[in-house]
């Protein structure tokens, strides 16, 4: 791999680009590989990427039905956080926030980390307790946020209304150290690295069966062919219920379509990201201007990733009471992901009834945030055999054993 | 946008009258059953890329829940029906089985 610099940039810009190599290898499948990852999206690359770098696994290959990152690491709106209140769950998330600090060094890569940072507004009582709450818990676990009172969020972003129509803005929760990244950027600079170190990046091979043998997996069939391995790492988002029916098990999880949109580019108004998660609205404004704004999910199952409509008018309805100056934008451009939410709106990171087959699932609205943490405990899971500190939590029987993380009911979450 | 005929009342109702309520034809448990029950109660979902049934309410009409059956992967409505019932009608399995032949049942 050609290390990209200054200097290279330099180098090509004298000899009109006509030196830059592809990215990464596309190779024909190998009959066999230590590791197969499913699922080429952010959470699988950077599965393998640690699988290749903590503990050595590089006879890796990671199989993808569409392109590469074209899911939800394509789709979300790529807020970074990790102000959530369980232990297990702040954990994990400020693995990866803090992951995401160097990544762009970490994988010669540049993913555009831009911890401009993050707020999450209370407008309602029980969300002011609930985010005091989440505050205290986030300091007895070294994740750094702080309240800030109304006119203390005046203060970090200007154009917003304190005293909308139906909920007035009584504070926040802010975490400095929050914000965006390029979410394109962190699947190609991960694939980079991937292929780098010898691992195999297929595309647009569907997997279509899984073998196994004597309760143990040996392979999958795809549609170039089969493919032999010793371990197998499903991470797949919103078809992880059709992945575990093949490889023989289920799964508490249900796939529903989380839409985002973007508005026409206008000069910088917002510096920061804003939750309202009462209003049920997220915003913050790319490098070209646009603003980038989430909204809440759909109430039925759907593997379209198409939403219904009415969630956009919702969600714009939020943020034009909250941001009265957006109320004659344009909106550019509107998408659809499916998310695979889970019973406790916590994720899955876990080994399965199927020998030597490991799953990682269930990362629902929230997932891009945590992509490096739960790549490195995923390679750690998939690597050991036995979850680490990160993922131990997080194993798909304590949903039996009533271990819940529940984030639905703390105040950390947007869902 | 996802249009449902109630089958209590007659009208058909686009999605903003509806309120969606889950999985149907789920088996619940009671004290004393074990763990491994009031978890496939409570979250083991079938969750299907295909043929679905689900529990909906006709929340701003006559207020009372209905089942239908909708595919997840194209959004095409096979049919509703009364929720009073442990098991879809015989007309509706035949119809999806006409239009979806590789379909597995509704089990």
């Amino acid at each position: 791999m050609r290390r990209y610099s200054v200097f290279a940039l330099a180098r090509e810009a004298l000899r009109y680009h006509s030196g830059w190599g592809k990215a990464w290898a596309s190779p024909e499948p190998k009959k066999h590989y230590d590791a197969i990852i499913i699922g080429a999206g952010g959470h699988g690359l950077a599965t393998a990427y640690y699988l290749g770098k903590n503990h050595g696994i590089r006879n890796v290959a990671v199989i993808e039905k569409g392109w590469l990152g074209g899911g939800n690491t394509g789709r979300n709106t790529t807020i970074i956080r990790s102000n959530y209140l369980q232990d297990p769950s702040s954990a994990i998330f400020e693995k990866a926030r803090a992951l995401y600090e160097n990544l762009s060094q970490d994988l010669n890569y540049n993913i555009m980390f831009s911890p401009r940072g993050l707020l999450m507004l209370a407008q309602t009582h029980h969300e002011v307790r609930g985010y005091k709450r989440t505050v205290h818990a986030n300091q007895l676990q070294g994740v750094t946020t702080e309240w800030l009172e109304p006119e203390q969020v005046k203060k970090v972003v200007p154009i917003i209304n304190l005293h909308g129509p139906r909920y007035p803005v009584l504070g926040g929760q802010w975490q400095a150290r929050g914000g965006t990244a390029r979410h394109d950027a962190v699947a190609w600079g991960y694939a980079r690295a991937c292929s780098d170190m010898g691992m195999d990046i297929i595309q647009n091979c569907e997997v279509t069966a899984v073998r196994q043998e004597n309760g143990v997996v040996t392979g999958v069939e795809t549609t170039r062919g089969e493919i032999g391995c010793k371990k197998l790492g499903i991470v797949v988002a919103g078809h992880s219920g059709v992945l575990a029916e093949m490889a023989g098990f289920r799964l508490p999880i249900e796939s529903i379509a989380l839409q985002a949109l973007v508005s026409e580019p206008i000069k910088p108004v917002i510096d920061i990201v804003v939750m309202a998660n009462t209003v049920h609205g997220y915003i913050s404004q790319s490098d070209k201007g646009e603003l980038v704004i989430g909204g809440g999910t759909d109430g039925f199952n759907n593997y379209t990733q198409r939403g219904s409509f009415h969630h956009i008018e919702e969600t714009l309805r939020a943020l034009v009471e909250t941001f009265p100056i957006i109320s004659r934008l344009k909106m550019l451009r509107q998408w659809g992901g499916i998310v695979d939410m889970t019973g406790d709106r916590s994720p899955i990171i876990s080994k399965t009834p199927l020998g030597n087959c490991f799953i990682n699932c269930g990362w629902g609205t929230g997932g891009f945030k945590a992509i490096p943490g739960s790549g490195w405990a995923m390679a750690e899971l998939i690597a050991k055999g036995e979850p680490g500190a990160l993922a131990r939590e997080f194993d798909m029987w304590r949903f039996k054993e009533g271990r819940f993380i529940d984030e639905s009911v703390a105040a950390g979450v947007a869902h | 946008m996802l249009i449902l005929e109630c089958p209590c009342c007659g009208v058909k109702a686009e999605e903003t009258e509806l309120a969606p309520g889950g999985e149907a034809h789920l088996k619940r448990f009671g004290p004393g059953s074990s763990d491994a029950e009031f978890e496939t109660y409570m979250f083991a979902r079938k969750n299907p890329k295909g043929v679905h049934f689900e529990r909906w309410r006709h929340a701003y009409g006559c207020g009372k829940w209905f089942l239908a059956a909708r595919d997840t992967a194209t959004l095409e409505v096979f049919g509703t029906y009364p929720a009073q019932t442990t098991e879809p009608p015989a007309e509706l399995i035949a119809k999806i089985q006409a239009k979806r032949p590789g379909w597995k049942g509704w089990k």
